[in-house]
């Protein structure tokens, strides 16, 4: 069976791009090198829950319908609209994203991606403070402490540490895989001991006391040279069970807890003896575990975005790392979740100006968050119509938000049934950028990367990025028409 | 002495199995089963004398939804509960976006009671029930 090698993945803002696939009768057979949730993506090309027609809503049930006839009707609610949001964008490509531009710039709508529920507060806050970076090939090579803060990537991007950080083999750092092998390796012995006290082969039983939070007090081996992983997080993941140090925060108190960090790094007298469930002393060995590096790297994720202080919380960690490389190297970078998301911003900033929540209805972009993004948009109830391509909104915006949405005519555009086109009026089914269409895609370092095609689309099925050359050709001639009668 | 309701912090997020059914497909059994599942600590649960996968009412100001409690697996997470992203983390999450556009899906006060006799909405059915769709 054909084998095709060097595959990007389209799942989350990793794009591992070493996944190789065996293709045979036009069905991806086997998937290499790939984690579960890329496996499920390359597998579900061809499964049950695919969307092979056009459907209209007549009647309150979706029927089928034509591609013709869906882009005229979506044309005529994009073109007849006041005030439409055109949202989501962040899992398709770049070429399809800059379509999308054009469109909402010509209907005058506000155009968003999915970065509004995800890292927008991080956005605002690179835009205030800026960001010291780097590519995730320069942690790969010379990281020796990762942190990560607030967010999982075991469960969000399951081979960012196989790839990029603690578990790789870098040119001058190498990889941490034996001692966290070792680590399961116990874990499993003590699970067996406590079955085998459980069926009473053990005669001497040991005291097991429930679990309890983590008391926090940071291991010898921050103090050792070599790789290390740190995870801060409110609950104890699957990462912060691999971690070398875990710490757990108070729900809601990262602020203040980086807010303390910052004030030890720059040798600053503290008070108080305890900061956000974190004693002083504990918090001193770890930046002097951070200052002794030589060059360590901030993860952060949705812990950090969507708990209270929002993008507050990111001024303060990005502030942390300005503070940290006066002392020694640092880098931090988001957890991008979508694959393309970083590509979404950085397409409409090249074309617009902006990132996300750019609203073109005064007839050039205007960008003003809290008023100008999708979710404060529909709680208002301003929207008179939308268009979702490549995400779900009705599954991820709160309630009050999808109500609004549904209240309006709305357009979904994706390859697969979910919760939004349940909802649609107009629904395209679309080829699956990354598996049947080739397009570009941006890393979360914004690195671009190719997206290679491996089988061909069913039948009949179109591009996202057709599908809206498409609609945005009917919406000029519907604009042309009335232009002339007028 | 076992609790009728506790007022506990609700947070949402990822999980590998939410990850993996979102991939598969939304009207997978396996995307049901992984964002209709609420994670609570052992001590919690033991409070409201419930038992692995027996189900709760999550109650918000923006509404309540019947999930499947299941004991957090790792460490202690007291006075919090996980749900996974999805359409039923979602119909009771704060649209509070303090004026920066991002709800709070994190952090939004919780009230969770033993729910025995409600059933799990499916996806439709849900749908239905908040959008009449």
């Amino acid at each position: 069976m054909p084998k095709i090698n060097a595959v990007t993945c389209p799942v989350c803002g990793c794009l591992c791009d070493d996944i190789e696939l065996t293709v045979a009768d036009n069905v991806v057979q086997q998937v290499k090198n790939g984690c579960a949730m890329c496996e499920a993506k390359f597998f579900s090309h061809n499964n049950d829950h695919r969307l092979k027609t056009p459907l209209i809503r007549k009647d309150g049930t979706l029927v089928p319908t034509t591609y013709d006839e869906a882009i005229k009707k979506s044309a005529e609610i994009l073109a007849k609209a006041n005030y439409p949001i055109l949202y989501g964008w962040s899992s398709t490509d770049c070429e399809a994203q800059r379509v999308g531009v054009e469109l909402a710039e010509e209907v005058g709508g506000v155009l968003d991606n999915t970065a509004v529920v995800c890292h927008g507060p991080s956005i605002l806050s690179v835009q205030e403070v800026g960001i010291p970076t780097c590519t995730l090939g320069q942690i790969r090579h010379r990281a020796d402490l990762l942190i990560y803060w607030g967010c999982n990537p075991w469960s969000a991007h399951p081979r960012h540490l196989e790839r990029y950080t603690a578990f790789t083999d870098g040119r001058f750092e190498g990889s941490e895989w034996k001692s966290y092998i070792n680590k399961v390796k116990a874990a499993a012995g003590r699970k067996k001991i406590r079955s085998l006290e459980r069926k009473g082969v053990l005669k001497h039983k040991l005291e097991h006391p429930a679990p309890s939070v983590s008391d926090n007090k940071p291991p010898e081996i921050l103090k050792k040279k070599g790789r290390k992983l740190i995870v801060v997080d409110v609950r104890k993941s699957m990462t912060a069970e691999m971690a070398d140090y875990f710490l757990q925060v108070k729900p809601g108190k990262d602020y203040e807890l980086i807010q303390t960090i910052r004030a030890l790094v720059r040798d600053q007298e503290l008070d108080v003896d305890e900061v956000a469930g974190v004693p002083v002393e504990y918090l001193q060995q770890l930046v002097d575990a951070m200052i002794t590096a030589e060059f360590g790297a901030v993860f952060f994720g949705m812990g950090l975005t969507q708990s209270a202080g929002k993008f507050r919380n990111i001024d303060v960690a990005i502030s942390l790392i300005r503070d940290l490389n006066m002392r020694t190297k640092f880098a931090i970078l988001p957890m991008r979740g979508h694959f393309n998301v970083t590509g979404a911003n950085t397409v409409f900033t090249w074309q617009s100006g902006y990132p996300y929540a750019v609203d073109f209805s005064l007839g050039y972009p205007r960008y003003n968050p809290g008023e100008t993004t999708v979710v404060d948009i529909l709680q208002r109830e301003e929207s008179d119509a939308g268009l979702v391509i490549a995400s779900d909104p009705a599954s991820n915006f709160p309630r009050k938000a999808v109500e609004h949405l549904v209240k309006n005519p709305l357009i979904v555009i994706d390859p697969h049934m979910n919760a939004t086109s349940l909802i649609g009026d107009i629904v395209f089914p679309s080829e699956i950028v990354g598996i049947e269409k080739e397009g570009t895609a941006y890393r979360m370092d914004h690195v671009p990367l190719p997206l290679k095609k491996v089988v061909d689309p069913p039948k009949g099925l179109l591009s996202d990025e057709e599908i809206l050359r498409r609609i945005l050709k009917e919406v000029r001639k519907i604009k042309l028409k009335k232009m002339v009668v007028a | 002495m076992v609790q009728e309701k506790l007022n506990l912090i609700l947070l949402t997020g990822r999980t590998i199995e939410q990850g993996v059914g979102k991939e598969s497909g939304k009207g997978t059994k396996l995307y049901f089963d992984s964002t209709t599942m609420c994670y609570m600590d052992i001590i919690d649960m033991n409070k409201l004398g419930l038992r692995n996968n027996e189900h709760i009412l999550v109650t918000t100001q923006e509404g309540s939804v019947v999930l499947r409690a299941v004991k957090h697996p790792r460490g202690a997470m007291p006075g919090m509960i996980y749900i996974p992203y999805g359409p039923w983390a979602n119909a009771i999450c704060s649209s509070e976006t303090t004026s920066i556009g991002m709800p709070s899906f994190k952090g939004t006060p919780v009230e969770v009671k033993p729910a025995p006799d409600q059933p799990i909405l499916t996806l439709e059915e849900l749908l239905r029930k908040e959008f009449g769709r």
